[in-house]
């Protein structure tokens, strides 16, 4: 017997039409994916097969070059000084934002986000103007004998701009979440300020940490703009890994140098985000 | 002692406000603050005319109308197909999902300078996508379009993170209800779906054209960067600084920086009111 179309199973008819058709489902995954990898894996695919277009000899000479292995050293120095630095700023930030409540709040949050707003190249003009020979402490600076600009202290000051909110931005949200409770019974059990903040509130927010250390850090070696803005760019002694990217970019070197040291950084930027894959797992699963 | 702060004072014993708080408000100012006091005073040192004249010159107007307009144009291509990305990984099970998400962050982790090299060689005449566009006279390194298209790789992390959430926790009986009424599947997309999502996917463009607008690293490998055609902003920012043009520089950077305070503040207020939309 033929049912009337109208009564036909209802339950179906909601499934058909909260759901595409399975055509309309594949060209949308199809379009998608292919936006993905023509933004996305082929940039990254084509960084390690121009690297290698010259052969395994040229890739290796370029990477053991002086000015390479004194880019790699001047790099991982200026993020040994700058993340630490940022971290103990995003804690303390995170500790009186979250914990406290204070008139202003909403502006220093504000001003905490603005670094990410200002362009790179305007934050290392503000540096050159600030601490440059022209600059407003330049005299100073000069009679005092103490080079920033065109240094290694104006490179980490112009890295600490660009990376200053993201271990803050990412700490803040979670100590809001936890609230004050466990500090406050450790308090009253006998600990001290230090002792609770070490053992109570610093392991519960760890992933948290780690996570905007990554981020903090990939941002750190990865920086550009704000660094060819108060570095001497002199081969061997103030290139940073981007920097010598650019450099051998636009020298006479061979056309698979700067891609051999960008492998470097493709390499960082994949360790991050595995890294990150992995953290957002672990907590994920000690959340239940 | 008044008797409400003595409440306030018992409620919170927790120790380190005046430390946390103080060392806080010193590196904020050390590394923000002074640096854009900095800027902001060397700038109001210049005469108004002078000041006038450098942001405005014919060189830096279409270094502006480039950053705008790049910058505008890789944010609508980002809203579109960001939003695209995010509806797949949401809505669907496909194979390669899980590694298509991780990918979405790659713009992030990667360093622009290495972006803007392996888009500027991949889209050149004789790249691998370079070679299918050059054919129909379409050049994507060392062009305007270059420009557009470094700046949509830039930005697409910020689309798609930030409506991924969104559709995660979009509640399906209102897409049920909606079915039941008799509503077909496109019409309940674009009258049920749509809207809900709209304020959020504005949110998305809003970030990724307020970070293209600052964009350096990656332009400079693949624009070309030539006055009056490829030359965005920031590079001549750059250019002037060069040549020891401080004030130059400091004309189109204060020009820069009173967009992105402007974005700011938009982006603020567009949060606000999206976030107003999702919890009714």
């Amino acid at each position: 017997m033929k049912l009337p179309r109208s009564t036909s199973m209802p339950g179906r008819a909601t499934r058909s039409s909260t759901q595409e058709s399975p055509l309309v489902k594949w060209l949308l995954i199809g379009v998608a994916g292919l936006f993905a990898a023509v933004f996305l894996l082929l940039p990254l695919i084509n960084v390690f097969v121009q690297a290698f277009s010259s052969g395994l000899g040229e890739y290796w000479d370029t990477l053991k070059d002086k000015d390479t292995v004194s880019a790699i050293r001047l790099t991982l120095l200026v993020a040994a000084i700058s993340v630490p630095l940022n971290v103990v700023f995003g804690v303390a930030a995170a500790w009186a934002i979250a914990k406290f409540e204070f008139r202003g709040k909403a502006v220093l949050l504000t001003f905490i986000d603005l670094p990410f707003s200002v362009s790179p190249v305007v934050a290392g003009l503000m540096f050159v103007l600030l601490c440059g020979a022209n600059g407003l402490m330049g005299p100073w600076l000069q009679a005092h004998h103490l080079k920033i600009i065109y240094a290694t202290p104006g490179i980490v000051l112009a890295t600490i701009f660009v990376t200053f909110p993201f271990v803050a931005r990412e700490l803040i949200p979670i100590m809001e979440d936890q609230g004050r409770e466990q500090e406050e019974a450790a308090l009253t059990l006998g600990a001290s300020g230090w002792q609770t903040f070490w053992h109570v509130s610093l392991p519960s927010v760890k992933w948290g940490l780690f996570y905007g250390i990554i981020l903090c850090n990939a941002r750190a070696m990865g920086e550009f703009g704000a660094v060819s803005m108060v570095s001497k760019k002199v081969a061997g002694y103030s290139d940073t890994l981007p920097l010598l990217v650019e450099k051998l970019y636009n020298g006479f070197s061979h056309p698979a140098a700067p891609f051999a040291v960008a492998t470097l950084l493709a390499m960082l930027a994949l360790v991050t985000l595995g890294l990150k894959t992995f953290l957002e797992w672990k907590s994920q699963r000690e959340e239940g | 002692m008044r008797p409400d702060r003595a409440i306030a004072a018992k409620s919170n014993p927790l120790p380190g406000l005046g430390l946390t708080l103080g060392f806080t408000i010193l590196y904020l100012s050390v590394i923000v603050l002074i640096p854009i006091a900095a800027l902001t005073i060397k700038a109001l040192g210049l005469s108004w005319s002078q000041l006038w004249h450098l942001a405005t010159n014919a060189r830096a107007l279409a270094a502006y109308e480039l950053s705008l307009g790049a910058a505008f144009a890789a944010a609508l291509l980002n809203a579109g197909f960001g939003s695209l990305l995010a509806w797949v990984l949401v809505r669907y099970r496909f194979p390669g999902r899980r590694l298509l998400d991780g990918l979405i962050d790659f713009p992030f982790a990667l360093p622009t300078a290495v972006a803007g090299l392996t888009l500027a060689d991949l889209f050149s005449d004789h790249g691998w996508l370079g070679r299918l566009l050059a054919p129909m006279g379409i050049h994507g390194a060392y062009s305007r379009l270059g420009v557009v298209l470094a700046l949509t790789f830039v930005g697409l992390p910020f689309s798609v993170r930030t409506l991924q959430p969104l559709l995660e926790n979009l509640d399906k009986g209102v897409e049920e209800a909606a079915a039941i009424l008799g509503a077909g599947r496109l019409r309940t997309f674009l009258s049920v779906i749509v809207p809900t999502l709209l304020p959020t996917v504005l949110t998305g463009f809003g970030l990724a054209f307020a970070r293209g607008l600052g964009e350096y690293g990656s332009i400079v490998f693949i624009s070309g960067n030539l006055p009056f055609k490829t030359e965005i902003a920031p590079t001549l920012v750059v250019v002037r600084l060069d040549n020891f043009d401080y004030s130059g520089a400091i004309g189109v950077a204060l020009v820069l920086m009173i967009f992105s305070f402007a974005l700011l503040f938009t982006l603020n207020w567009l949060q606000g009111w999206s976030l107003k939309f999702q919890r009714p």
